[in-house]
């Protein structure tokens, strides 16, 4: 075998090994790109579940005597904006993700100040249709805390894919993008404390 | 922003290692498959036995899978977030209709809390979970009867979700992982295209129709590693009368719970 024989050889040996690594790099990236999106589909509808039981929490508040308005207006004005903020799914970047957050952060803080006033109505507090309320809304937070785990768990086997090589040769080129996490209670997301101060 | 970027990740990463040491604070999933595991001898061996068949019978009918755990404590987790990855780890209910349900009971906490799977939201929504909580097994456990609310709990609990599911079907639980397979499926077929080249020595036109001749190999490279990829991990081997095994159900964080 000729120098040139072995030379053009070697060559067509890269070839393939960087084509089929290409190749399957980028069916495994599309995979995981289809599973963080339904991943995330599962985190807006349980955002979304939330958002639908608002009305039915201001409702059965506002039916208690002389509940404090100003605290039903804030889950009302809260869930409006949270409402607004929206992600494509085709673009769950970092900022998008923030925002996100950001803006639910903001009504889970609303909503957890409103059940804290409850605890001052304990006729309020007993009826039935109020703990029916309660218990939807815990489960409703639990649903979203494991969606949102699940996402970030299926973000993180993402980008690791689109950082490692050989994708990370490829992966811009096809258009993966690095996906943005939910990042841990960010104060926002954590139950209010009272503070005494105030 | 890379700044802010870099926090994010390093929370995830505390986030990451948290999950990771739930994992390792699970139970194994008991040998042989029972439904009813009881890790602090609170049952006697007659009830935990009368339980188990009540939920084998439920199960053997309907598919559906009621496991009932009491353990003295969830540790530093939240009960709910600690159901939720039992039943996920250990796989309660089918993997094609997610129909599990687990009675957790945290007896040194004095917690209980029932998740719900996937399949079973719509039988057993929150609301309803709570006011089993409440009205069957609270009571009891306050009186210290810890049978007697299990066992009216899973009947509460069966009466709601009888109707959903009928059919008792067996599965297998395949997880689609790539691996380093396909890298090792290209790496033994260039290995094999140099073996054939080098055998074939000679000039540039015996390599010129060997090379084609072995091309189609190639056709493989893409679809190779997920192929080979799939397992199937056990399907719990059913042995007369008893229970089955768990079916890879998942849960997605509904039910309900309460402290006695």
């Amino acid at each position: 075998m000729s120098t040139r024989n072995i030379v053009l050889l070697s060559i067509l040996a890269l070839i393939l090994l960087l084509g089929g690594c290409g190749c399957s790099g980028y069916n495994n990236l599309v995979q995981k790109d289809q599973n963080v999106k339904s991943k995330w589909a599962n985190v807006e509808s349980d955002y979304q579940r939330r958002t639908d039981l608002i009305p039915n929490l201001v409702n059965t508040v506002k039916g208690a005597a002389n509940f404090e308005q100003e605290t039903i207006t804030q889950v009302i004005e809260a869930r409006a904006k949270a409402t607004q903020t929206t992600v494509n799914a085709a673009d769950l970047s970092p900022e998008k993700i923030a925002q996100f957050q950001k803006a639910q952060g903001e009504l889970s803080g609303a909503i957890g100040r409103l059940l804290v006033s409850v605890e001052r109505y304990p006729e309020l507090k007993a009826t039935e249709a109020f703990r029916d309320l309660q218990a939807q809304l815990e489960g409703t937070e639990n649903r979203i805390k494991v969606s949102r785990n699940d996402f970030n768990g299926s973000v993180q086997d993402y980008n690791t894919s689109v950082k490692k090589f050989p994708m990370v040769l490829f992966a811009g080129l096809f258009g993966f993008s690095e996906k943005g996490y939910f990042t841990a209670e960010a104060g926002a997301e954590k139950a209010p404390t009272v503070d005494f101060n105030k | 922003m890379k700044q802010l970027l870099t926090t994010a990740y390093l929370l995830f990463l505390c986030c990451v290692s948290l999950m990771a040491q739930s994992e390792k604070d699970l139970p194994a999933r008991p040998q042989p498959s029972r439904l009813v595991v009881d890790y602090t001898g609170t049952l006697t061996a007659d009830q935990s036995q009368a339980l188990e068949q009540k939920l084998v019978t439920f199960n053997d009918s309907t598919s559906s899978q009621i496991a009932v755990v009491v353990m003295a404590t969830t540790g530093d987790y939240d009960i709910a977030d600690y159901a939720v990855a039992l039943g996920r780890f250990w796989g309660v209910g089918s993997k094609e209709f997610n129909n599990g349900i687990i009675l957790l009971v945290a007896k040194e906490d004095r917690k209980m809390w029932i998740a719900t799977g996937y399949g079973l939201e719509g039988a057993l929504p929150d609301a309803l979970a709570k006011r089993i909580i409440e009205n069957e097994i609270k009571p009891n456990f306050r009186e210290n009867d810890f049978y007697r609310g299990l066992d009216q709990g899973t009947d509460a609990i069966i009466g709601a979700i009888k109707g959903e599911y009928t059919s008792p079907e067996h599965h297998t639980r395949g997880d689609d992982d790539d691996g380093p397979v396909g890298f090792f499926i290209i790496l033994i077929v260039i290995i094999y295209i140099i073996y054939v080249i080098k055998k074939g020595g000679g000039g540039g036109g015996t390599y010129h129709r060997r090379g084609r001749h072995h091309f189609p190999a190639i056709w493989w490279l893409p679809s190779g590693g997920s192929s080979l990829g799939g397992r199937s991990s056990w399907g719990g081997g059913s042995s007369g009368g008893g229970f089955g095994g768990f079916g890879g159900g998942s849960f997605g964080g509904g039910g309900a719970g309460g402290s006695w």
